[in-house]
């Protein structure tokens, strides 16, 4: 069960590599968590991810997902729903995965930007549905959902990736709104840029963060039950502003 | 568990508390009995249910319906309105609803069912994730009351406010009241509550005499004091089954005033001293303690002690009608109030008042019995004050000999600067038997913080830490954040009250978001 303060006592993490996550899994390590599963394509990385977790004193399950296999997430996540923490519940569940693409290449190659589109969002909406089903049968939980900026208004330089993030950011919120008095909370979280593995190669964009600031803004918005996120905060200001750009002037900024 | 190994219970299906003929449990008017539902709960008995979109609106106050399977999903906090979670509200308005209501509740995959009295208690005590919520409020029948003993019998879910209106006339008074009127027998039961006079009359189970339970087999069984299950049951938070009953024993009073002594202290060491010093004079005494002040004046105090007035102490206008009982309600604290209104400034502001307020002694005085036990239940849902993130109660025991634990609780808790109104301090007398009963012999100190305030939980943590290392404890009725690893040094009978359970209760099915969150 949450504390008072909305902290889990279990976290299921899909996209069990995922930097954003993991900090996020420290954090609330640090305070209450015990249990976490770690779910994601199997890799060394993905074990010594859940080791170092367990260093910090919870107790860590590996589990075997791939965002692309559709067919198979309602029995793969639906045993850990099964298992459940000590309590018996999934508290929280953080959707993490995602994959950034290569604008460039992928324009020129359809089927790149598929798996793009396909494990953004496809794949989203079907692990989410799925969390979501167990998560309102149990009556509460914590459906924490990555979405992006970079969702809020298509960019030239990153429309693919961004339009996957859109998609997945309406399909959160509107989860949000049939979930409303079901005991379970939906919080989409929108990031700017946040120095990762997946940005590593990438400059820098203006109010640039990181996975640490992000998590204790994910723990912020357990404490109030938060439905939406932005990291920076001012990004919320900003984007509201940008929205409003017209379409000649912002395809001409240097976004 | 079947009766043998709770030597003195009995199990009787579906047969509770045979009324004596003289007051047939369907009495209605008159002073002998609580008539048919009365509203014992007022405008403030729906505490923390919040209906939501497309679930029955107010079903706590709606017309009772019995083990519907099909009961619509609330959201449901306690007093704190912190962590909601939503389950089914069954409110079972017969004994026979609320055994099947029960029987229901132990289906595969139905998540078990809690108990839920007022909804007073702080944190998740009386909820129930995905699965029931049993709102015991529509049983709320007083069956007898013994005048010549001093002994009532009567439905669980009959609130103290009600039981105060019936009794006072009579001259009759609850053994033990909280800080509020406004929770119900079985609550205070399931607590195992303590008022003012705890360093005298000790906490609510001490004045029961028996109870009926309701079990997770669907029996109804009666149990007496002294025997395993009872000892279970007062303080077991709801988890050992649903009380149904309880045959209480009661204060006689001369009048519905109280006489009161106040006084202010300098400091915390003053404060225990005078406490130490004079309590036993006292049926009743509790010290409001202002946290946000500092240095030489920390943990100054305003001590109130008193009686219940005798007659003779009323003028002569008053001892016409000694024995009246009306508490006064101001309106209702709106639903939609800023977050920040608890700045640390407006807090200290206003202990500040509250202190200088305070005569430095006073004697004697006569206070209206509500303003003396529940001055807060004058203003129906303060707990909203505290906006959307809500708050949490932070009540603690230790010791006798442990004074310098409290004394340094209360300086951090002063240097850390937390907006919290007048904290309560009290001295505990002797501790009942209660398994998982909260007071014990020692200092108990309780305060209010809203839980948005940045870093709480980890501070409250170091509390924790101060607190069992002095051997102490926190009250599960308040809680909604304890380390679940510190729960068996903090009660040491909780191996005991688990293999209860395990016994009496081997499906779970009485569960709540408290027995899972601290695995109790
Ligand atoms: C302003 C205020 C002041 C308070 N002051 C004090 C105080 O001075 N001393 C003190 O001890 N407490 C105090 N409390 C706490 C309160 O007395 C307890 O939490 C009490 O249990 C609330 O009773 P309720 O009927 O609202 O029960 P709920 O809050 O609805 O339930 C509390 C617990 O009792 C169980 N329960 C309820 N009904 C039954 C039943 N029929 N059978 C079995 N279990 C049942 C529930 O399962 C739950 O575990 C205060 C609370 C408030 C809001
Ligand atoms: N970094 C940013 O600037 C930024 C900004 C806004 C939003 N976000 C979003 O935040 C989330 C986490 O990003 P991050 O910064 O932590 O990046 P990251 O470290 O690269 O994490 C991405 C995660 O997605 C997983 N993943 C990719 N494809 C998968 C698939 N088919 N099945 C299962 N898992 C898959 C990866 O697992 P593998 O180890 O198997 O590859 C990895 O765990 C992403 O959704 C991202 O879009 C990031």
């Amino acid at each position: 069960m949450k504390d008072a303060f909305g902290i889990p006592q279990s976290l299921l993490v899909l996209g069990g590599t995922s930097e954003i996550a993991l900090a996020t899994a420290r954090r609330l390590i640090a305070r209450r968590t015990r249990t976490v599963w770690l779910a994601g394509r199997p890799s060394p990385a993905l074990e010594a991810a859940a080791q170092e977790l367990r260093g910090r004193g919870a107790d860590v399950t590996t589990v075997a997902f791939d965002a692309l296999d559709c067919t198979r997430h309602e029995e793969v996540l639906g045993k850990v729903f099964a298992a459940g923490g000590p309590g018996g519940d999934v508290d929280m569940v953080l959707l993490a995965f995602g994959v950034l693409g290569d604008q460039a290449h992928d324009e020129s190659d359809p089927l790149a930007a598929v798996r793009v589109a396909q494990t953004n969002y496809t794949g989203a909406v079907s692990a989410g549905l799925v969390c979501a089903k167990a998560l309102q049968a149990q009556g509460h939980g914590s459906l924490v959902v990555l979405s992006s900026v970079a969702g809020e208004r298509a960019r030239r330089s990153n429309f693919i990736y961004g339009s996957s993030k859109a998609g997945l950011d309406a399909f959160a919120q509107g989860l949000g709104d049939a979930l409303h008095g079901t005991g379970v909370h939906v919080m989409v979280v929108r990031p700017g840029f946040v120095h990762s593995r997946m940005t590593a190669n990438r400059e820098p964009a203006p109010l640039a963060t990181t996975p640490a600031a992000v998590a204790a803004a994910i723990e912020a918005g357990l404490l109030r039950r938060t439905e939406t996120v932005w990291v920076p905060g001012t990004l919320r200001v900003l984007m509201s502003a940008l929205r409003h750009v017209p379409r000649p002037v912002f395809r001409r900024l240097p976004l | 568990m079947s009766s043998d190994t709770a030597a003195g219970t009995r199990p009787h299906p579906h047969r509770p508390a045979p009324a004596p003929a003289a007051a047939p449990a369907s009495a209605s008017g008159g002073a002998m009995s609580g008539g048919a539902r009365p509203s014992a709960a007022g405008p403030a008995g729906t505490g923390g249910l919040m209906a939501r979109s497309g679930s029955t609106a107010g079903a706590a106050a709606g017309p009772p319906h019995g083990a519907a399977e099909g009961a619509q999903r609330v959201a449901v906090t306690g007093w704190g309105r912190t962590a909601p979670t939503a389950a089914r509200l069954v409110r079972p308005g017969s004994y026979a609803e609320a055994v099947a209501a029960v029987r229901a509740c132990g289906r595969a995959g139905a998540r078990g069912g809690i108990p839920r009295g007022l909804g007073r208690a702080y944190g998740d005590a009386a909820q129930n994730a995905g699965g029931a919520v049993l709102d015991m409020t529509a049983l709320d029948r007083i069956h007898v009351i013994d005048s010549a003993n001093g002994l009532l019998l009567c439905d669980a879910g009959v609130s103290l406010h009600r039981l105060m209106e019936v009794l006072l006339p009579l001259g009759w008074f609850v053994p033990v009241t909280p800080g509020t009127r406004h929770v119900t027998v079985g609550g205070a039961i399931g607590a195992d509550i303590h008022g003012k006079n705890h360093h005298g009359a000790g906490s609510f189970s001490r004045h029961v005499v028996r109870l009926e339970l309701l079990t997770a087999d669907g029996e109804v069984r009666t149990v007496e004091r002294g025997t395993p299950l009872f000892d279970a049951t007062t303080g077991g938070m709801g988890l050992t089954g649903a009380i149904l009953t309880a045959t209480v024993r009661l204060l006689p009073v001369q009048t519905s005033l109280m006489c009161v002594d106040t006084e202010r202290t300098a400091d915390l060491d003053d404060l225990l001293a005078r406490l130490t010093a004079t309590d036993h004079r006292y049926r009743y005494s509790v010290a409001w303690i202002d946290l946000l002040a500092r240095g030489a004046s920390l943990g100054r105090a305003v001590l109130t002690r008193g009686d219940h007035a005798p007659l003779d102490a009323l003028p002569a206008r008053a001892r016409r009608a000694p024995l009246s009982f009306r508490p006064g309600r101001l309106p209702s604290t709106p639903g939609l109030l800023p977050e920040g209104l608890l700045s640390r400034r407006s807090v200290g502001l206003f202990n500040t008042f509250w202190y200088r307020r305070a005569p430095r002694a006073m004697t004697g005085e006569l206070q209206k019995l509500s303003a003396f036990f529940h001055p807060l239940d004058g203003l129906p849902h303060w707990n909203r004050i505290y906006g959307r993130s809500g708050f949490v109660q932070y009540q603690f025991v230790v010791g006798h000999g442990q004074e310098e634990t409290l004394r340094r609780v209360v300086r951090r808790v002063s240097e850390r600067r937390c907006p919290s109104f007048l904290a309560v301090l009290k001295r505990f007398g002797d501790a009942d038997p209660g398994w998982l009963s909260f007071p014990a012999p020692g200092w108990t100190l309780a305060l209010d913080v809203p839980a948005g305030l940045p870093g709480l939980g980890a501070f409250l943590d170091e509390l924790d830490e101060e607190v069992v290392g002095a051997g102490g404890r926190v009250y599960l009725a308040k809680d909604a954040r304890l380390r679940p690893e510190l729960l068996a040094a903090m009660y040491p009978r909780l191996d005991d009250f688990r293999a209860l359970r395990a016994e009496l209760d081997p499906r779970g099915v009485f569960t709540s978001d408290l027995s899972r969150r601290l695995a109790l």
